[in-house]
């Protein structure tokens, strides 16, 4: 359906009317009509989704560059629907949040040219059925997270925290771009859906697990898994809209829905098994550790969401095992971790969206996000307080919101892994995984009531706050309430989602298993008393003691050496990897024009020398030769002599003079060889350029005889033969070869097609008259910068400038 | 006639690269200058040397000498004489600005 297509550049044609608009409405007002945008966008995928639920897909192809397999195809299944949903929606509402949250001081107008072209990118990402077309646009996501997380690029932590987050997803990228090209190389197709057709035949080839790993490497950086995880805290120096946006809701998930689309390329091998489920818990547990001890609330989110992608990875990672065997009775359950992963990614997007947009209003509202100083804010913000409230405890497994669901069905698929016989899974790796599980979702508890606790109760300290704490604006209030209203309202209907968005995106990640039975379980808040639910209670006891006694155990943060941290890796690698490559540079880079000569010549001999001798191209024909005559050989080695007499020339008008000699020689050579026009040009501008030359030596001094060392000279010597050698040889070896008929006689039909008789002419003045006025603009080029150099006079500022 | 040409420009293009090596910006750019005679002379020969009459329909000869090559040195001639010149010009202000034109002695800034 061209409509999907479309889509994807309607945000990226609101981006270019944008500037023009925002210098007409210089206010706020402008975000009005770039909301409208992503509006439209939803309404209209939305009005899809039945459709979609009934197992329609849509797909559409503009054919581009056909003979490489490229071609813009875009394809709309069920998990392309539930991103695009969340994108358009969640970017609606950020929009709508930013109206009120940024200060018509700032550059609107450049922030919604780079959200707009995120979220065209986004789209892009998700509705991209050919692998080259979706890398570009994935590679687009980070680079308009760049911009909008150095947003505010006057702050160096602002550019670090861009730089990091650039370097490290598109590292990642271009990885990923390696895997894809394996991926064609084995099945000879960029599209997925043909690649998921054929993939079963390739799983033995030596690039397939290359491929795969490379694939996730892509994903892994991009939804900050670790240990790739660490440039989402430093991303947060972003406007809180776009943390909200990008860093919570849509781009940190574009690995995740990398790693969906893939299941059913990679899943099922053993080792995507463990890579993705086991870097997804590591990350889970080790973002809960890390978020518990933030002191600064957007930290603390951050950290956060690291852990929660982490939990939805490690879904995906479990739910592939279903596809080992493929379908049968008992491989089904398994699939219910890759539902739970879908429905945990669109709660995550509800609640964490919300707690962010909170964050965001408290740090707008009093000036600070240091929960230190922050305390007591409830009965000043009261709206505010419930948002936080719903949205906390979602995130903390706590009904009656959508998180509690989502973490039930989480502890029971990491439950029922442990009675997995395949991929040599003892029963030390099976219980691992729900204890660690376990653990991570107590301390999620414990941070998520550090966010509601500190911040909205305790003692309320307003001398330490920027600004009176008040509430919100009702505009900055009704998109979280939006979100918090999604929180609850999930809990309640949570069927809804599960037949009309999930549903659809289980076929899209099983084919194998379309309509089979058991794949979209009903979802209910009460299931009896079994293990999953003493598991959450267990949190809950727990979790409730632990942040009791949280000041207690605080302490042991600081014990641990965190000056050895990952981060600080990177920073080292980065300021060892500048010293080397400006090392590196500094010793080819002299500064001295011979220097830069010699590698180009010797770079010329290699490469056309050494590819006659590899390929033993040498068959020299002199058959063809034309007759010479006896005056033809004098002036021959007149010029040969000439030229070589120049090297030793004691004086520059020498130089000069034997410089002309083979001027005039070979304008002799050209009458010889039937070039009359030639013969004249070359007259005149030997003659034009020896006068130059005189001229020029009236200004300059005398040269110097050059002073080098004997071995210098017998450098130059052998460079010097050697470059006049190799073009000798490989003229010869061309005029013994002539592959081809020579096209001129084309141009022997002058009169007919010309009108002129002197074919050079016609060539010159009309088969090729393009040329030539181009070569006159660049005489006319030469002619200014001649004038230029010698009229200019530069300024005494000019060295200032230079530098 | 073409073997013995295809040497000559070898020897043209020895020099030139070797006046191309030097420290001195005159020699440099006598260099390029040289180094165009030779690839003018190379480009005559790969279009066969002798080989019909002048490029002049008016001469009603049988066949025509190849008129390609001899366009494309007519624009190479013209311009490497800009290019020469204005070399030229940009060495005399060098030298104006500097007091050099040793190249040796010509390289960078040195806060750089």
């Amino acid at each position: 359906m061209l409509a999907i297509t479309i889509a994807i550049f309607i945000p990226f044609m609101a981006a270019l009317f944008v500037p023009f608009i925002y210098k007409r409405v210089r206010s706020r007002n402008i975000g009005w009509f770039v909301m409208s945008v992503p509006l439209v966008l939803f309404i209209y995928l939305a009005s899809l989704i039945p459709a979609v639920a009934g197992g329609k897909t849509y797909i559409h192809t503009i054919k581009w560059i056909d003979s490489a397999g490229i071609n813009f195809t875009t394809y709309l299944d069920g998990l392309s629907m539930i991103f695009g949903l969340l994108i358009t929606g969640v970017g609606s509402l950020v929009i709508l949040y930013s109206i009120y949250y940024l200060s018509e001081r700032e550059a609107l107008g450049r922030f919604y040219v780079y959200l707009l072209m995120f979220m065209g990118s986004m789209l892009g990402v998700i509705f991209s059925d050919n692998l080259m077309v979706l890398y570009v646009f994935w590679e687009l996501t980070s680079i308009s997270s760049f911009l909008l997380i150095a947003f505010w690029y006057h702050r160096k932590k602002s550019r670090y925290g861009a730089q990091k987050s650039m370097l490290i997803t598109v590292s990642g990228g271009v990885g990923m771009l390696a895997g894809f090209i394996m991926l064609y190389t084995m099945t000879g197709s960029y599209s997925v859906r043909e690649i998921i057709g054929t993939i079963g035949q390739y799983t033995n080839e030596s690039l397939f697990l290359p491929a795969m790993l490379l694939v996730l490497l892509g994903a892994f950086t991009k939804s900050a898994q670790f240990p790739f995880h660490i440039w989402l805290p430093d991303a947060m120096e972003a406007p809180t809209p776009v943390s909200a946006y990008l860093h919570s809701a849509t781009m940190v998930k574009a690995g995740i829905y990398l790693v969906a689309r893939f299941t059913p390329v990679f899943g099922g091998e053993a080792v995507w098994f463990y890579t993705v489920t086991g870097v997804g818990i590591f990350t889970l547990f080790w973002g809960s550790v890390n978020a518990v001890r933030q002191t600064d609330l957007k930290a603390l989110l951050a950290y956060s969401t690291i852990s929660q992608l982490g939990l939805i990875m490690s879904l995906f990672g479990l739910g592939s095992a279903a596809l080992n065997e493929g379908y049968s009775a008992d491989s089904v359950i398994y699939t219910q971790a890759t539902f739970a992963a879908l429905f945990h990614l669109i709660n995550h997007s509800t609640f964490k969206g919300a707690l962010f947009m909170v964050v965001g209003i408290v740090d707008h509202q009093v000036g600070t996000r240091d929960i230190r100083r922050l305390g007591g804010l409830m009965s000043l913000m009261p709206v505010t307080f419930t948002i936080a409230v719903i949205g906390s405890f979602s995130m903390a497994g706590l009904p009656p919101f959508n998180g509690f669901l989502s973490k039930e069905m989480f502890f029971e698929s990491v439950l029922i892994i442990r009675n997995l016989d395949i991929f040599a899974m003892g029963p030390v790796w099976g219980s691992l995984i729900p204890v660690v599980a376990w653990l991570a979702s107590v301390l999620t508890f414990v941070y998520s009531m550090i966010i509601v606790f500190q911040t909205f109760l305790g003692k309320h300290q307003p001398d330490r706050l920027d600004r009176k704490a008040i509430e919100a604006p009702v505009g900055m209030l009704i998109a979280p309430l939006i979100l918090a209203l999604f929180v609850v309202g999930i809990f309640f209907f949570p069927n809804v989602v599960g037949n009309y968005l999930l549903r659809p995106a289980m076929t899209a990640v099983y084919p194998p298993f379309e309509g089979a039975e058991g794949l979209v379980p009903h979802i209910a808040a009460w299931h009896g008393f079994n293990a999953p639910i003493i598991m959450t209670i267990g949190v809950i006891v727990v979790g409730a003691l632990l942040y009791t006694y949280l000041r207690y155990w605080r302490g042991i943060y600081s014990l641990a050496p965190m000056r050895w941290n990952l981060d600080s890796m990177y920073n080292g690698l980065l300021t060892q990897t500048e010293k080397a490559s400006s090392f590196l540079t500094r010793t080819y880079m002299t500064g001295y024009l011979r220097d830069y000569l010699v590698y180009i010549f010797v770079f010329f001999i290699l490469t056309v020398g050494g590819g006659l001798l590899w390929t033993g191209g040498f068959s020299i024909d002199l058959s063809n030769d034309a007759p010479i005559t006896i005056s033809e050989y004098i002036i021959i080695f007149v010029m040969m002599g000439a030229s070589i007499a120049i090297i030793f020339a004691k004086s520059r008008i020498t130089a000069i003079l034997l410089n002309g000699v083979l001027g005039y020689s070979i304008a002799i050579l050209f009458v010889v060889f039937r070039a009359p026009d030639l013969a004249l040009t070359q007259i005149i501008v030997e003659t034009v350029t020896t006068a130059l030359f005189l001229l020029c030596f009236y200004f300059l001094p005398e040269w110097s005889k050059e002073k080098t060392t004997r071995s210098l000279k017998v450098f130059k010597g052998i460079i010097a033969i050697s470059v006049g050698t190799v073009v000798t040889v490989l003229a010869l070896v061309v005029q013994g070869n002539k592959m081809f008929e020579s096209i001129s006689v084309y141009f022997e039909n002058a009169y007919e097609l010309a009108g002129g008789k002197n074919i050079v002419n016609t060539i010159l003045g009309d088969f090729r008259a393009f040329d030539t006025m181009l070569e006159v603009v660049v005489l006319f080029i030469a002619g200014i910068g001649v004038f230029t150099l010698i009229k200019l006079k530069a300024g005494k500022g000019d060295e200032d400038v230079e530098d | 006639m073409e073997t013995i040409i295809t040497i000559l420009v070898g020897v043209l293009v020895t020099v030139a690269v070797y006046l191309l090596l030097s420290k001195s910006l005159v020699r440099v750019i006598l260099g390029t200058a040289i180094l165009s005679h030779a690839v003018h002379l190379l480009l005559m020969t790969m279009g066969g040397l002798k080989k019909g009459a002048v490029p002049l329909l008016g001469e009603n000869a049988e066949s025509y000498t190849d008129a390609l090559p001899q366009a494309l040195i007519l624009t190479a001639i013209v311009i490497s004489f800009a290019v020469t010149s204005f070399l030229l010009v940009l060495a005399y202000r060098t030298y104006k600005e500097t007091g050099s034109d040793n190249l040796a002695t010509l390289r960078g800034f040195k806060d750089e």
